[in-house]
């Protein structure tokens, strides 16, 4: 069982490095959706600090989403989606497997690039931490949530557009949360009830997004 | 583990003519609720004029006017099934999708479908009456309140909800996926609801204490609780009209797709 999901987890690695820049086009997406800001609201310092974590978990949330248009779309396409399924694998650990390579290939270079951003926007120096513990327990539900969606619109016409409509909702609660452990860490407070909600969001994910993503990859390629 | 699927390979079935042996099949059930649908809808028709003009009369002329509210206080009677209605007919549309998913009925898919447009405009009608009542008592159209900010997210969630319903060509496979989004998205609306709650009151403490105003009197249950029933029925009776005309609706399909294949 664990083998089969290390193999998936390095093709997609593997074809994430050969198709070179593609995989890093959501990093440059969240950069430059970041910067955009300080020319919309103002260079006023203050202004900027106040609304950093806001704004970066924002650009995360959308870059990471970017990003899962093509999670499936790929292997639908060329048809290997359905060699996976047909595979004596279960569907959720393939589906396990592809959540994974996409954080991987997603969510950690945002939170690599999230502390430069916040040097940028003058965030307080306390909520670097927050921001980072809030980024690793936050991007793997992202990934997660996103995976039922991106399984969802498989074979529909418009698929990005509609992916948006479907999983921005559910990603509500994540950026609630992860704003306010950012807040909560610049500010001096408590980070760690923020801390423990978004790790429970995230095993809530864990155990029931792969079951639900599975479920529409059977149904999407019967 | 998955077992290899028994037949022929998808792509090599050849032209798909769904309906044509199965039609008498898929349909059996459907034309029974097609003979009960058609005697109940004009009760439901009937009970609805009936309670919402005894209802509306009860709201707008027999019932008092707030103490602080004055006469703005009427909206309620409308806002507030309206709320009601938005969450009673979410949790219908899960409950539709699992019975559909589960068991394969034919009507729950249709039921699931049908349901979504009325109950997003439920939650619309709720959102702008919570809106018109909330400049005059709040003095904002809208606040980013815990309360308003979850109904919006629940209106988003119907809106998703139709889209991916309608984005297939194929309307049994947008039934299969729908009903596994509206499923993944009932898990979120109790999580939406408390967090939002923690966000507020991390935020701003206090100030939404007066949404709850003061314990309701008689006088207005009464019309309020009329209003909610007349709106049931209401739901009821253009849940039945629209589920007789999806079926209508799939019987065409299923001809027009005979008809093609020359059948």
């Amino acid at each position: 069982m664990l083998n089969p999901l290390l193999i998936l987890i390095r093709r997609d690695l593997r074809l994430a490095v050969r198709q070179g820049m593609d995989s890093m086009m959501a990093l440059v997406f969240f950069v430059l959706a970041v910067v955009l800001f300080p020319f919309g609201v103002g260079p006023e310092a203050n202004v900027l600090a106040r609304i950093a974590a806001g704004v970066i978990w924002v650009a995360a949330l959308l870059a990471s989403m970017l990003a899962l248009e093509r999670l499936f779309q790929a292997d639908y396409e060329d048809g290997s989606l359905e060699l996976l399924v047909l595979a004596p694998v279960p569907m959720e650990v393939v589906v396990a497997a592809k959540i994974a390579a996409h954080w991987l290939t997603t969510g950690l270079p945002l939170m690599a690039a999230a502390p430069l951003l916040a040097v940028l926007l003058g965030m307080e120096a306390g909520g670097f931490a927050g921001l980072l513990a809030a980024l690793a327990l936050g991007t793997p539900s992202l990934s997660l949530i996103g995976a039922v969606g991106a399984a969802l619109i498989l074979g529909s016409r418009r698929g990005g557009v509609l992916l948006s409509l479907l999983i921005l909702p559910l990603y509500i609660p994540v950026l609630i949360f992860g704003v306010a452990a950012v807040d909560a860490a610049a500010g001096g407070y408590a980070l760690q009830p923020h801390l423990l909600v978004l790790t429970g969001l995230l095993l809530a994910a864990l155990a029931l997004a792969p079951w639900a993503a599975a479920a529409a990859l059977r149904q999407a390629v019967e | 583990m998955k077992s290899y699927k028994k037949g022929p390979h998808p792509r090599a079935r050849g032209p798909d003519i769904r309906g044509a042996g199965n039609i008498m099949h898929r349909f059996a059930n459907p034309n029974r609720f097609m003979r009960l649908s058609q005697r109940a809808v004009p009760w439901f028709a009937a009970l609805t004029v009936v309670l919402l003009a005894a209802g509306l009369y009860l709201a707008l002329v027999a019932s008092p006017a707030d103490y602080q509210q004055g006469e703005t206080v009427r909206i309620m009677y409308v806002h507030v099934p309206s709320a009601w209605m938005a969450m009673f007919c979410y949790s219908g549309m899960a409950a539709a999708a699992a019975v559909g998913m589960i068991w394969k009925h034919p009507l729950a898919d249709l039921a699931a479908k049908s349901t979504a447009p009325i109950g997003a405009c439920f939650t619309f009608l709720a959102l702008l009456t919570g809106s018109l009542w909330g400049k005059p008592m709040w003095g904002a159209w809208w606040v980013w309140d815990a309360r308003l900010t979850s109904v919006l997210v629940l209106f988003f969630l119907y809106l998703g909800y139709i889209a991916l319903n309608n984005a297939f060509d194929d309307p049994a496979r947008g039934a299969k996926a729908s009903s596994i989004l509206v499923l993944v998205g009932f898990v979120n609306v109790p999580i939406i609801k408390f967090s939002v709650d923690w966000w507020n009151t991390l935020h701003q403490p206090a100030s939404i204490a007066r949404v709850e105003g003061p314990a309701i009197h008689a006088s207005m249950l009464w019309p309020l609780l009329v209003m909610a029933a007349g709106f049931t029925t209401y739901y009821l009776w253009v849940l039945l009209v629209r589920m007789r005309g999806e079926i209508v609706a799939g019987k065409i399909r299923a001809l027009r797709l005979r008809q093609v294949h020359g059948l």
